[in-house]
Order: structure tokens, then sequence, then C-alpha cells
């Protein structure tokens, strides 16, 4: 057996009083695919922050080919062999490819040798990994997919032998996560060893050797992937056993109660983001919008909403909307009925500053039963708050604790509560469990389904396209602003949404009807 | 989980930054050749051992408790408010007016109608840079600063073209009407026998100042303006998603912000000098900015720290009486409060938290 690629030996990292790693080791072979899951907070990106330089871990040791190695700075990393690509990527928007890829590691004062290596180097690694990009294209105008080359690229570039992706699939379209993989799988045959992180558990079983799981800080296992399941990988994440799926009944559509005609939304740099699209939403049906991160699904909510202006007509309960001006901000929707879980819970549903109480009336402070004449019944919406947080399970239920000081789920829990406990006609709700727990996304998908059941409109919009397929009755597919198609979420699976969200709108190769359970994944066409 | 427990934020950050002054004010009345001890008890003495002193202190800190809730209000909506002093001004041309133009019989309604009138003055000059921030977004910062020296400029023409009595020398207005009169605390408290407070300017405008304190306090934490603007201050984007309109917001915060430095005037105009002077203000009006960061803008808060920038006011006037520490030397004192108290914060603030999760690390 070679040395490991990499070896953590008890790495332990405290942030005053909070554990984010507890002794933590772990050992990847060369050429491998290791993954790490596990849920928000559970410690994954500080034990990847501590192995690429950026924080200096309390205790342990690394050990890079079974060579002790300090590693106090990124230079040091770099220096290593580790190549990080981030989830949030860092690289110069108005620079070209050539230009990014040498950022950092020009080899003297003049840029034109750089340049010219570099370019040799690169015709060579798009050749060896099948890593094709333009040099001189600007990042700019590159797509997520291709910035994402650039930032692997970047890597190989300073001689990277080991690769660490944090989430790289969030902002990929399933076609492009697929190619990413195969770029995976080609790193991997030539020697190189891949560090996954990931919330999701379908990429861990399909392209990984062995998988680690954390959580609060601990690694609670290390498994081959061949020799585990989903069920028991949530399960190690999580300390319970979970749902993965959602327990509902078909729905029972009623009447119309959201109507959408020819909606047009220009953004505030002038850039039109919804480009005239229909659509309806019936009482007792969940609607979902899949689509990748802004193709105007976002615009669509806000325009709903009440924070941004729109053009087209809008009918509630048969009754019409205006789309700009006085009448249409998020108090007049709310009388309209329509209750609103926002994309961004910590810009938009909470003020993260007030406290767990205060947050339960936000949006709802001019209601006549909060207020005490002419001051508000403080004592009342705190008495209240207590309640809702004990029906919605949100821990710590301490009403006083401000919100920023609860988990991404438990912060969630306290905009559901508010909205759906309001009884709208219409919820609208947006990426409703982005960095949410496993154990917390259960909970807030039955709270969903329940308010279904109770004959409710859900319009729901979530780039997790699991999420629609399991949550939604009805899934519109957007892209570039328009709706590229509709499908029944019984009759559709997600190689044919993948290709709606790519704005492929001919599926017949890939439709089929077997319940939207497909999970196997086999070749999808390149780029489209 | 807060990195503190509340009551170190709010007692001992400020006590400490406090005692760093002191300590540093210390060095430099020792670097002139004075004795910081002496100078200490000089200013103690004259502002807190004797009624009179108590009397100039609290006279002081009327003027920083409004213009410190002016600043407070308006930093709750994430707007600093630089123009309490031209907002002061102009509220003294309101009590002015009310009181040279509206016979009243009684002070009581006077010091009502003078109230309204500096409020008014007040809130419609902080209307126009509110204006300007909400519907432009021209700085708010820059356009209420530029609006003190326009508040000085119109008071400066006021008093000499318009207000000046006939042969007058001085740019000052006539003298206010006798039935305007406030009582001093030495008219309210003293008695035959016991003379309290002897020729201090402190009058009734300081329960004025403390009702707006109790009025702030419930309008912030007890309405559901308050809410809102509160909500407004800590995420604009949240407050759209809420429905509360940024414009109105802004407007509102503003405007409750210029009335309560308007009503500075009411103790200095009215209470005081009785008539309008030029620079009465006496630049209370950034002392506000100072108060509003050391009681971290809760009216309580405020109010204590009014009370503590009177003291320094007064004794610092103690001192250029009574010892060859140069008026000037108090200002630098006065600024090294400020500097301590308002923007190093920070550096009190980090290492303390530190220890505070140290301390817990070693508990837990």
């Amino acid at each position: 057996m070679t040395a490991p690629a990499i070896e953590l030996k008890g790495i332990s990292k405290a942030f005053g009083p909070v554990q984010a790693n507890k002794d933590i080791s772990i050992s990847v072979q060369p050429g491998t695919i290791h993954g790490i899951i596990g849920e928000n907070g559970a410690g994954k990106s500080t034990l990847m922050s501590i192995l690429y330089g950026f924080y200096k871990a309390d205790a342990g040791e690394i050990f890079i080919k079974g060579q002790k190695t300090l590693i106090p700075d990124s230079q040091a990393a770099i220096r290593a062999g580790i190549g990080m690509v981030f989830q949030h990527f860092k690289l110069v928007e108005n620079f070209t490819v050539l230009e990014n890829i040498i950022l950092g590691a020009e080899d003297g004062a003049m840029l034109n040798s750089s340049l010219g290596n570099a370019r040799k180097e690169l015709k060579h690694l798009a050749e060896e990994y099948g890593l094709n990009v333009n040099p001189d294209e600007v990042i700019e105008n590159l797509s997520v997919g291709h910035q994402q080359r650039v930032e692997i690229l970047k890597a190989l570039y300073r001689k990277a032998e080991i690769l660490i992706l944090d989430e790289p699939t969030g902002v990929l379209t399933p076609a492009e996560a697929d190619q990413l993989f195969r770029i995976l799988d080609r790193l991997r045959e030539e020697g190189k060893t891949i560090i996954l992180i990931t919330h999701k558990l379908r990429e861990i079983m399909e392209y990984t050797d062995t998988v680690s799981v954390m959580r609060r800080g601990e690694m609670t296992a290390t498994v081959k992937t061949s020799e585990t399941s989903p069920e028991h990988l949530a399960e190690l994440m999580v300390g319970r056993k979970v749902l993965l799926r959602v327990d509902k009944k078909p729905a029972e559509p009623g009447a119309t109660v959201l109507d959408i005609k020819g909606l047009r939304v220009v953004d505030e740099a002038g850039v039109e983001r919804v480009k005239g699209i229909d659509l309806t939403v019936r009482a007792g049906e969940i609607v979902g919008i899949a689509g990748v991160a802004g193709n105007g699904q976002s615009e669509l909510l806000e325009v709903l909403g009440g924070f941004a202006d729109g053009t087209g007509t809008i009918t509630m309960n048969g009754a019409e909307i205006p789309l700009s001006g006085h009448g249409a901000d998020g108090q007049a929707r709310r009388a309209a009925g329509i209750s609103h879980v926002p994309e961004d819970r910590q810009r938009e549903g909470l003020i993260m500053e007030f406290a767990a109480w205060e947050n339960t009336v936000f949006g709802y402070h001019h209601s006549p039963e909060i207020q005490n004449g002419l001051l508000m019944d403080n004592k009342g919406i705190y008495t209240e708050a207590e309640a809702k947080m004990q029906r919605f399970d949100v821990r710590p239920p301490d009403p006083k604790l401000a919100a920023k000081n609860f988990s991404g789920g438990n912060q969630q829990k306290i905009v559901l509560a508010r909205e759906i406990e309001r009884n709208p006609d219409l919820l609208l709700i947006g990426q409703p469990t982005r960095g949410v727990d496993i154990g917390a996304i259960e909970f807030i998908h039955q709270q969903v389904v329940n308010l279904r059941d109770q004959g409710k409109a859900i319009l729901l919009v979530s780039v997790e396209l699991e999420e629609i397929l399991s949550l939604a009755d009805r899934v519109v597919v957007m892209f570039d602003g328009h709706i590229t198609g509709e499908r029944d979420a019984a009759q559709t699976n997600e190689k044919e949404l993948g290709l709606l969200m790519a704005g492929i709108t001919d599926t017949s190769a890939v439709a089929n009807g077997n319940g939207g359970n497909d999970t196997t994944q086999q070749e999808v066409p390149a780029d489209g | 989980m807060d990195k503190m427990p509340k009551w170190a934020d709010i007692v001992l950050i400020p006590l400490i930054s406090l005692l760093l002054a002191a300590f540093f004010s210390a060095l430099v009345i020792l670097a002139i050749g004075e004795n910081p001890i002496e100078a200490l008890k000089l200013m103690v003495d004259g502002a807190l051992m004797r009624s009179s002193g108590w009397g100039y202190t609290l006279y002081y800190a009327t003027n920083f408790i409004f213009t410190g809730l002016a600043v407070s209000v308006a930093f709750h909506a994430r707007l600093f408010n630089i123009g309490g002093e031209g907002q002061a001004m102009l509220g003294g041309l309101g009590v002015a007016l009310c009181c040279l133009y509206v016979p009243w019989p009684h002070w009581s309604l006077a010091i009502l109608g003078a109230s309204v009138g500096a409020a008014l003055f007040g809130a419609l000059w902080a209307l126009i840079p509110a204006y300007l921030q909400a519907k432009r977004g021209s700085h708010i910062v820059i356009t209420t600063i530029m609006f003190n020296f326009i508040a000085a400029a119109i008071l400066n023409y006021v008093l000499v073209e318009l207000l000046r009595p006939v042969g007058a020398m001085d740019p000052a207005s006539a003298k206010f009407p006798d039935a305007t009169h406030l009582p001093s605390f030495q008219d309210m408290f003293s008695t035959e026998t016991n003379k309290m407070f002897r020729g201090a300017p402190a009058n009734v405008t300081f329960f004025l100042a403390l009702a707006a304190s109790v009025f702030v306090w419930l309008l912030m934490w007890r309405t559901k303006l308050g809410y809102q603007i509160r909500a407004f201050g800590h995420s604009e984007s949240g407050a759209l998603y809420a429905g509360i309109s940024p414009v109105r917001i802004t407007v509102i915060a503003m405007l409750i912000s210029g009335a309560l430095a308007g009503m500075m005037s009411v103790n200095t105009t009215m209470g005081e000098s009785e008539r309008l002077i030029l620079n009465s203000t006496e630049g209370a009006g950034f002392i506000g900015i100072a108060v509003a960061l050391m009681g971290r803008n809760h009216p309580f808060g405020v109010l204590l720290a009014a009370i503590l920038f009177g003291f320094l006011y007064q004794g610092g006037a103690e001192l250029a009486l009574w010892t060859s520490i140069p008026r000037e030397l108090i200002v630098v004192i006065q600024a090294l409060v400020i500097l301590f108290t308002g923007a190093l914060d920070n550096m009190v603030r980090e290492p303390l938290e530190k220890l505070f999760i140290a301390m817990r690390r070693r508990n837990a």
C-alpha cells in the first residue's frame, strides 16, 4: 500500500466556545475521489480551510505523501500540491482566462513570458484532461461551468496533486455537473487525488470511492462508497433515521388562485430578467419552478412579493393586483392573501439583530391584533412567539435570542412559522431548504405539504432539482426569463428537466414516465 | 451566541474607555506641569459638589440629551445626522418667533408653544437632507454638514437684518417677554433659608428632556413606527420585503431627529439667554454624536452620557477659571473622551470579547 496522498491526524479547531473540528483523522489514497459530507455547520469548510492554510489548527498534524507538512498560509498549501476550487469563484471578472491563471504565479516583473508559458501549459492541460476553455476569453463572458473549469485549471497550473472542491455543483445545470464529474474522472485516472465536499447524497453515491461523514465537528464515519447507501449516510449525518422523500398524497387542485399573464420584469441595471411568462397556480397544488439560479425565478418571486416592479397582469383570486407603485408593496401583497418565505432569509425574511419574537411579526407589524392602543402589544407577541416556536420545533425555543444566533434551519422555521400561520391563500416559497440541515428539511417539506392539503396554493422556487421533484405536483422550468416547459412532477425526471433548464425544449429522447425516481445517470448530450 | 454578556457591553466598555481617556488626559495635564489629581478634584468640586455646580452640569446635560437623542433616533434608521447643530440653530429661531410674537399668558403654555416651534423648525431643517437622501441618494452626512453652514448664515442674516431691535449693536433679538421666563432650578428648589442652584442656568427644560427620553424609548421599542425604523436600519432589503417604504422611514426618522435637535434651543434660548443670540448652540449638536455613541443609542444611555459630558463641560470651565490649564486643553480632554468612548470603541471591545470567550471556555 502506497503512502496516502493526504493524511490528517487529530485535527482540532475551536472558534471561541464553538468546537468546529474535534480530533479529526482521515487518510485519502492517491488517485481516488474522496467525498466529505455533512450538514451545514458540521465543520467541513473549517477542515478544508485548515488544509488550505486559512486557519491554523489548534492541534493535529497534516501529512502529504507521508511527509509531515506545515501549512501556515495558502502559498504553503500550493507548494504542497493542494489546489482549492471554492464555491464562490475567486476570479477577476474582467481579466481573460490566461490572465486569471497566471495571477499570483507570474514568473517575473514582465507579463509576456508568463503569458506565453501559460498558454503552452494550458494547451497541454486541455489535451490531457479535456479541460477546453478559450484562453483569451474574458471571464465575465464565460458560463458558470466554464468559469469553474478555469478555477480547476488554475489549480492544475500550480501543479496541484490534490484538488479540493467545495460544493462544486451548487451553481451548475445537471448537464454541466455531469461534465464536471467527467473531468474529475479523468483527473483521477491521471493519478490526482480529489476531495469533494458536498451535501448532495446523490453525488457522493455516484462519483466517490470513499466517503467521510461529519457531524457537529466530528468525523463520524469513513466508509467505502460501494458499501453504503444514501439512507445510511443520511442517518450518519443527522444522527437518526431520516425520511429522504416527502410522503404525500396526490394533489387535488381546486380553483385558480394565482394567474399570471405576460409578466415582464426589468431589473435595476435595465436588463430584462423575466421575458413575458404565463403561469397559474391553483388551490391545493404545489407548483415548482425549476431552473439554474439567475434565470428569472428570483425576480418572479420579488414581483409577486411586492418588492420589485413588473408589467403584465396578475390576478389573485380573480382580482387584479397592481405591479408597481404604492399598491404593490409587501403590505398590499399580504393584504391580498399572499405570504412569502423569501429566498434569502438572512437579508430579507428576518432582521438578524432582532430577537426571534420580534421577527415573528415582521411584515405583519400593522396587524390590528398585535396593537395595544398606540403601542405594540409586545407581551402578546412574545407569548404567541413562544407558542409558534413550540409548534414549529424551533431550537432553542428561546424567543429572546437574536435571529442571527439560530442555525439556518431554525431561522427558516421561524420564517415559515410566521408565514404559514397567517393562513395565506398563496404561499410563495423560495429556496426553502438552502443552507438547512437534512433533519430540518424533512420537517419543512412536511409543513409545506400540510398547507397544500388544507387547500392552499403554493408556488415553490428551488435550484435543487431533487427538492422540486419530491415536493412539487407540477413543475415549470425557467430558462433565460422564459418558461421552457411544464411537466407533471410524477411524469418527468431529472434528465428531462435538466435539458429544459439548459433551454432545450426537445426532450423526447429522455422523457420517460417512471415516476421521477430516476437516479441512474447515463450519458447526457454535452453542452447542447 | 453573543460574545459577551449584555452588562459588559453597556457598562464595562464605556467605563474602561472612560478610564483610558482619564489616564491620557492625566498625562496631558502632567505634561504641562499641572497636577492631574488636583485638576480632577477641582472638576468634581466645581461640577458636582455644590448645587450651583450641578445647576450648570444639568443645564449642559439638557442640551446634550436633546442632541444625543436626535442622533440616536436617526442612527436607528442607519442615518448619520451630523446636522444637529444647524437644526438646533433653526430651532432657536422657532423658539424666538414663538416667544416674541405670541402673547403667552403663562410660561407653562409658552414652553409648550416654543417646543412646538423649535421642533417644527428643526424638523423642517432636517427635511431637505432627508428628502435628498431618500429620493436622490445624496449622502446625508454631506448634506447635513452643509446645512449647518447654511443654518448659521441664515441665523446671522435674520439676527442682523430682521430681529435686531432698532439701535442695538449686537446681533441678537429683543429680550423675550417676562411671561415666557422659565422657572430655573433656583426658582423651583430654593427655600427662604436655603438657596439652591444659585445663579445656575438649569431650568425646567431639563424635565422636558427627561420626558423626551421616555418618549424616544416608547417610540423606538413600543410602537410599530419604531419597529419599522429599527428594521429599516438593520436591513434595507428586509424592509422592502416587509413592505416598509425606505423613503417614508428615512424622512420620518430625520423629521423626528431634527425636531429633537431643534428642541435643544428651548433650553438655551428660552431657558437661559431669554433672547435669540448667535452661537447659542456652542457645538452641542456635535457633542450629541459622542453622547449617542457612548449611550449606545439607547435613551437611558444617552441620559447618562449627557450628564457625563455636562460634567466635563462644567468641570472644564472650573479648571479654566482656577488653574493655569488653558481653555484649549479642556477641549483636548473632551476630545480624548470622545475619541476613546466613541471612535476607539473596538480597541476595548475586542480584547474584552476574547476575555469573556476564554472565561466561558474555562467554565465549560
